[in-house]
């Protein structure tokens, strides 16, 4: 509206210009103010609450405003709060490299091997049809198969490979571990493919007229254009992974933690403020992993 | 449903309306229960055990009145009560968890002289004893936070004062479930869990407050630790029950840990697990797949937890007079019948024996051979004539209880440790 009527004014008159300045700058604040408003409530309100209740003190049923470092004492000293975080990163970086070496690897087949269009889209809606069930679903799946009677370890059996069942099949970080790779490799192949597809064949065809061999072009042309993708899928995976807590209890049948479990097993027991320390530790580390990733990538300059 | 009775808002629903509020305000309980008595929700929620939806349906048939169910965990159940007192009328929950949120003042004390089968309610829940010799198990025994002084009480007495906390409704013994057919010697001890022979074939809960508990029949059944009160340990006695029992899940003694029901029933039936911390209809869950399971009575004696309806602080006027009559209905056999053919107990047995057939007594509660097929109120068989029940009679099983589900004082100290132990 305003700027209809700025611009049916005419134009020769100074003062619309600096009209027109505000008129604009107005549009963009009102632009931006409805999903800066759903944020602010949504998301910014929330989080600064569970910093302030990280504060607060608890009793068994209740909590209490204060303003005290117990929680955050009792958490940065206890070398349970270490090893859970430790476990946590652990359980990333492994599932991190997995989810790179076969996103990546399907990506490349997709964006490079398959050559008509059709085919590319096909196969990448192929790749998403797991993603019609629930990940829990997908998840919970697994436990029969791996277990002790399962049908991993009967077909192991009968083929004569093994004499007694494997018994870190299911139950162990194995079993974790192979959960999240199946759940959240898909994280890693849509922005890899996407930003391979985006890709300039004929700066490929280039390396390999300058003498490139294939892995030459896959080292020094590919994956370095590849990167916005490889760090978008990274920043999926380490996110979702350092905030899961239901795969890791039931794949690892309840013997192994993360950080999300340390949580959920302080909401259960109406400890809030205890849950809230660790929720905001939590963030600022995961925060500051992105940061690190941010500094090898500028995502907003290769988009 | 809610449309109906709006349509209905005629000039003569509203005299029968009139009508029934003067018979309430004249007449003394039990009511004459008018048209709004079908407008009547009670919303109640609790653990699954006894939220059941077919009691909902016969409160509606016999009561007239809409009981609303919700089901969640323990640990779910507990937050609710403590923290949304809005949002229940009526909350079924254990003895343990009435200790921890009856401070909170979301409930309001029952006044005995309204419950008809008070007089009839099992001596456990009244002074303790089940028997008049019985002795007091170790934990939060249902009596001892039973009562209060009054309708505005907040601390526990000893005495039948009259103001009851919770109405009973469910308790049961437990022990280790088993696998007969995997273990093929006699189990008589809780120390048999720890038992190297089982390594990476046992299981305990992950809920802290109970698994404490199984932890410490097996630290003394092992002769390691000597509880002053296993319900109420001293840090001492937490930090050595839980060096125990990491070190064994170190050296892989757990196939994994429970939480809920049914992970503990496909544990046990997919044989990944040959004995763990069980509950009864878990048992009843895994035979009825055809799969041989045992609740091994144990030298040492069982667990024990129990329920209760509690109120919402919040109730009054017909709501509470509902409440009332929901609780008297709940006593009064019918539920009683449904539960202990699951194998539960139920406050008042003997009006649930004219719920059952003889058959069905003699097997739940006298714990006579079944001279029939015992079925659950499912239609589930259950167990084929001749068959005894695991640990025998109601006398028997309730009465060779160690220990009641219990909240210690060092409770958060204790949960801390557990905190540890998972991630041991």
């Amino acid at each position: 509206m305003t700027d209809q009527t700025i611009i049916a004014a005419p134009p020769d008159v100074p003062a619309t210009a600096a009209q027109r300045g505000v008129g604009r700058h107005l549009t963009g604040w009102l632009l931006a103010a409805p999903l800066a408003g759903v944020l602010a409530i949504f998301l910014v309100l929330p989080i600064l609450t569970i910093v302030v209740v990280s504060f607060w003190g608890a009793t068994e049923f209740s909590i209490y405003p204060a303003f005290e470092f117990d929680n955050y004492a009792f958490l940065l000293t206890s070398d349970v709060t270490w090893r859970v975080f430790g476990n946590t990163f652990k359980y990333a970086l492994i599932t991190w490299a997995f989810t790179l070496l076969i996103g990546f690897t399907v990506a490349y087949y997709l964006a490079f091997h398959i050559r008509s269009l059709t085919w590319q889209i096909g196969l990448f809606l192929l790749c998403t049809v797991p993603f019609l069930t629930s990940n829990i679903i997908r998840m919970i799946s697994w436990i029969p198969f791996l277990g002790r009677e399962g049908i991993a370890n009967s077909a192991l059996l009968s083929w004569g490979v093994i004499d007694a069942p494997l018994d870190w099949l299911l139950f162990s970080d194995f079993s974790v571990i192979l959960a999240f790779v199946h759940l959240y490799t898909l994280f890693m192949v849509v922005p890899i493919f996407n930003t391979m597809m985006r890709i300039d064949r004929s700066l490929i065809e280039a390396a390999t007229d300058a003498g490139a061999g294939g892995w030459q072009t896959l080292w020094h042309v590919i994956i370095p254009l590849a990167k916005p993708g490889i760090m978008i899928g990274t920043i999926f995976v380490v996110t979702l992974v350092m905030g899961d807590f239901i795969t890791v209890r039931f794949m690892s049948g309840s013997q192994s933690a993360n950080v999300g479990r340390l949580i959920s097993n302080d909401i259960g027991l109406l400890q809030y403020p205890s849950a809230s320390a660790t929720a905001v530790v939590l963030l600022v580390t995961v925060l500051l992993v992105i940061a690190v990733l941010l500094r090898f990538v500028d995502i907003r300059k290769e988009l | 449903m809610t449309t109906i009775p709006k349509i209905r808002y005629s000039r003569r629903s509203i005299l029968k309306t009139g009508a029934a509020a003067l018979g309430a305000s004249t007449l003394s309980a039990p009511m004459v229960w008018g048209q709004e008595t079908k407008d009547i929700v009670l919303r109640q929620f609790g653990t699954g055990v006894s939220n059941l939806n077919d009691v909902a349906l016969q409160v509606k048939e016999d009561l007239g009145f809409t009981l609303e169910m919700t089901a969640l965990d323990s640990d779910s159940v507990t937050q609710r009560a403590a923290t949304q007192p809005d949002s229940f009328d009526i909350a079924d929950i254990e003895y343990w968890i009435c200790k921890k949120v009856w401070p909170t003042g979301n409930l309001q004390a029952m006044d005995t002289s309204r419950i008809a089968q008070y007089d009839n309610i099992v001596g456990i829940f009244r002074n303790g004893k089940l028997t008049p010799d019985s002795t007091i198990a170790q934990g939060t025994a249902p009596h001892s936070v039973g009562f209060v002084e009054g309708p505005g009480g907040t601390d526990f007495v000893d005495t039948e004062s009259g103001w009851m906390t919770l109405i009973p409704t469910i308790y049961n013994a437990d022990t280790l479930g088993i696998r007969p057919d995997l273990i093929d010697r006699p189990i008589a001890n809780w120390s048999e869990l720890l038992n190297p022979e089982f390594a990476g074939k046992a299981s305990i809960l992950d809920i802290s407050s109970i698994g404490i508990m199984d932890m410490a029949m097996v630290c003394e059944s092992m002769g390691e630790i000597t509880y002053a009160d296993k319900g109420n340990m001293t840090r001492e006695e937490i930090d050595a029950t839980f060096a125990i029992f990491t070190e064994a899940k170190r050296n892989g003694q757990f196939r994994a840990f429970w939480k809920t029901f049914d992970e503990s029933v496909n544990l046990m039936a997919s044989g990944e697990v040959i004995i763990q911390s069980m509950w009864s209809p878990a048992i009843t869950a895994v035979k009825s797949r055809g799969i041989p399971c045992v609740y091994q009575p144990l030298e040492e004696g069982y667990r024990s937890w129990g329920g209760g309806l509690g109120l919402s602080s919040n109730l009054s006027g017909m709501e509470l007079e509902a409440a009332y009559e929901y609780i008297n209905w709940y006593l009064s056999g019918w539920v009683g019948g449904y539960l202990m053919r699951q194998g539960y107990y139920s406050a008042v047995p003997e009006t649930s024996k004219a719920f059952m057939s003889e058959n069905e007594w003699g097997y739940w509660f006298e714990g006579k051979a079944a001279t029939d097929v015992i079925t659950s109120p499912t239609g589930d068989t259950l167990a084929q004539a001749g068959e005894v029940r695991d640990g025998g009679s109601f006398t028997d099983r309730m009465g060779a209880v160690a220990c009641w589900n219990a909240v210690m004082d060092e409770n958060q100290y204790m949960v801390r440790k557990w905190n540890e132990f998972i991630a041991a």
